[in-house]
């Protein structure tokens, strides 16, 4: 997984200090610029297949068919079948459902945990940030994985306990991105002007500073995102995530990448493509989204 | 600096000890208990629970964790349940192997990184700038498993090139080991290439950008004198820092290339060992592994202060 990655501050952030200037006609520029339009597209394909995909699908993606295992792709099964006799292709269209609903969440949990701490440790300061920042800290002094494989270890492995310790990783990381933006927005005079008029803590950071730090918190979103399919798709794949038989791109390679050596090369080599394509896209998207904020 | 240097090493023990509380609990909540693992599900009753008392895990927590961490001073990591004897000849050789794949990782990734990182940065904007960011998004985006499938594909099935496990018999030559590794290090390449060739790049972007840089272009130094002499001297050292942090994340690909390509480094061993409930070998690989993440922090932190004048004068002074 990307504890590095995760840890160091990204070149994103600088970016995503100055999401707060960037006026609504730029991003307009974004559908001029190709590889948005691409990763758009690739992005939209698969959230289709994500919710559709037992409509879409040719076959059923449970449906063993044990005198049709391991078949080579051909016009009946366009992507072969996998060790159980199971259509492959139809297993890539459903499988995109689970990734796609645990990512988004896992970011979500992050984003939302990340969110309230850091707002606590910017506007209160002093004690408070001293002892949430060592927390955040010691947290970060962990390498990523260590942290998910306890987690995972000790807990059982299921959907739920992938969003936990993906949002969990994340809390820290966002935390710090948000309490470095409130501290920049308690420079500013309406937030003096609110404590003068005594209003409450809680409704000046959360009605007063949180829509304002709202842009930085969309791009963090943004480009955790990309991590979080990262490290879901590896965590599945190491079987920490969903269960078989459910259609899982992580989960299907791993059942089926033992018979790589037989030659059966489509049951692992199309769900693998799948993963790549969908990080990639979410990548292109962001990085358009950045280049478009910091022009 | 000493004084610095007393207290990062200060907070990295007590970060390991913590971690050593939270690795020693995480094992004890874990469901199902080791006597039962190991015995099978057919075995009696009083069959587990003798194993159980035989293996020590009856007794209550905090005299478990005592002894375990006793015994740890003492280099003592306790003894598997799966093998039934002692750990260490496993860790011993797991970090052997992983200390392998890890270091012809690095050998190969720091300078292609920092190659194209420069590179893109001095043509910064042009389609090799684009060519070179572009690939390294790219690649360190996709998770290691999904590049070593298709490589294996690719390169050990389709062309037949190189073989598609990590494993050799032992007493196999360097050569043979080699031949073995290349496939399981080219994804760990991947992933670290994008972000070491983006930190070079930005630290040479900025150094490019310089007051120094204009004046030395001024003086009339050659293009090539000034990013030899001023761009890249500036331009690499936090990057070359910047690579120590990156252990953490080379832990984790770790877990997942070995796995992929049966290679019986301390990635597969904690993934088995977690698999199988195997506690004691799981407990000492976390452990193992935070050492060698707390020193290479510690290393990384300490060169950055020594290499960057600025932060040391703070510090001294």
């Amino acid at each position: 997984m990307t504890a590095g990655e995760l840890t160091t501050a990204a070149p994103g952030e600088v970016a995503v200090a100055r999401a707060f200037a960037a006026p609504p006609a730029q991003w307009r520029l974004l559908l001029r610029k190709p590889a948005f339009l691409i990763g758009a597209a690739v992005l939209l394909f698969w959230v289709i297949c994500a919710i559709f995909g037992h409509l879409i699908a040719p076959f059923d993606p449970l449906a063993q068919q044990l005198l049709n295992k391991n078949t080579a792709p051909s016009g009946a099964h366009l992507f072969g079948t996998d060790t159980l006799g199971r259509d492959v292709l139809s297993r890539l269209i459903a499988g995109a459902r689970d990734i796609l609903l645990i990512a988004p969440l896992a970011t979500l949990l992050g984003a939302v945990c990340g969110t309230a701490i850091g707002l606590l440790m910017g506007y209160f300061g002093g004690v408070i940030d001293v002892v949430l920042g060592r927390v955040v800290e010691a947290v970060l002094a962990l390498p990523v994985v260590i942290v998910a494989f306890l987690f995972i270890v000790a807990v059982g492995p299921s959907s739920l306990t992938l969003i936990i310790v993906v949002g969990f990783i994340f809390t820290p990381l966002i935390a710090r991105t948000v309490r470095t933006a409130v501290l920049v927005e308690s420079q500013l005079d309406y937030l003096a002007s609110a404590r003068l008029l005594g209003e409450r803590p809680a409704y000046i950071m959360f009605a007063e500073i949180l829509p304002n730090v709202l842009p930085v918190i969309v791009v963090e979103f943004t480009v955790r995102l990309g991590y979080a399919i990262f490290a879901v798709a590896t965590l599945s794949f190491l079987g920490f995530g969903v269960q078989q038989p459910t259609p899982d791109w992580g989960g299907d390679i791993a059942a089926n990448y033992g018979l790589l050596g037989a030659g059966y090369w489509w049951e692992t080599l199309f769900p693998a493509l799948a993963i790549a394509s969908l990080v990639m896209a979410l990548n292109l998207v962001t990085d358009s989204i950045e280049q478009v904020i910091s022009s | 600096m000493t004084r610095y240097l007393l207290r990062r090493i200060g907070l990295a023990i007590v970060t390991l000890w913590i971690l050593s509380l939270i690795v020693f609990f995480a094992g004890q909540i874990l469901p199902g208990d080791p006597g039962r693992t190991v015995l099978g599900p057919f075995a009696a009753e009083s069959a587990v629970r003798a194993y159980d008392h035989q293996l020590g895990v009856d007794r209550p927590l905090i005299v478990q964790y005592l002894g375990w961490i006793g015994g740890l001073l003492h280099g003592n990591m306790g003894s598997s349940y799966t093998y039934r004897s002692p750990v260490e000849p496993f860790i011993v050789s797991a970090i052997g192997n992983s200390s392998k794949l890890a270091l012809l990782a690095l050998i190969i990734i720091i300078p292609l990184g920092i190659a194209g990182g420069v590179l893109a940065a001095i043509y910064a904007g042009r389609w090799i700038d684009r060519l070179i960011s572009l690939t390294g998004l790219a690649a360190s985006t996709v998770p290691e498993f999904v590049s070593g499938i298709v490589l294996i594909i690719v390169l050990g099935i389709g062309l037949k090139l190189l073989p598609i496990t990590a494993a050799t018999s032992s007493g196999a030559s360097i050569p043979d080991q080699l031949d073995h590794l290349i496939l399981p290090v080219i994804p760990l390449v991947f992933v670290l290439f994008g972000y070491i060739a983006r930190m070079a790049r930005a630290g040479t972007v900025e150094a490019l950008d310089s007051d120094y840089v204009r004046t030395a272009t001024l003086k009339g130094l050659r293009r090539g004198v000034v990013i030899r002499r001023h761009v890249l001297r500036n331009a690499l050292l936090p990057t070359i820092t910047v690579i120590a942090t990156q252990t953490g994340y080379l832990i984790g690909g770790l877990v997942v290339v070995e796995n992929l390509f049966n290679y019986q480094g301390i990635g597969l061993l904690i993934l088995n060992a977690a698999t199988h409930k195997d506690f004691p070998m799981l407990e000492a690989g976390v452990l193992i592994i935070g050492v060698v993440y707390m020193v290479a922090t510690l290393i990384a932190d300490v060169l950055y202060t020594v290499l960057n004048p600025r932060l040391r004068v703070g510090v001294t002074g």
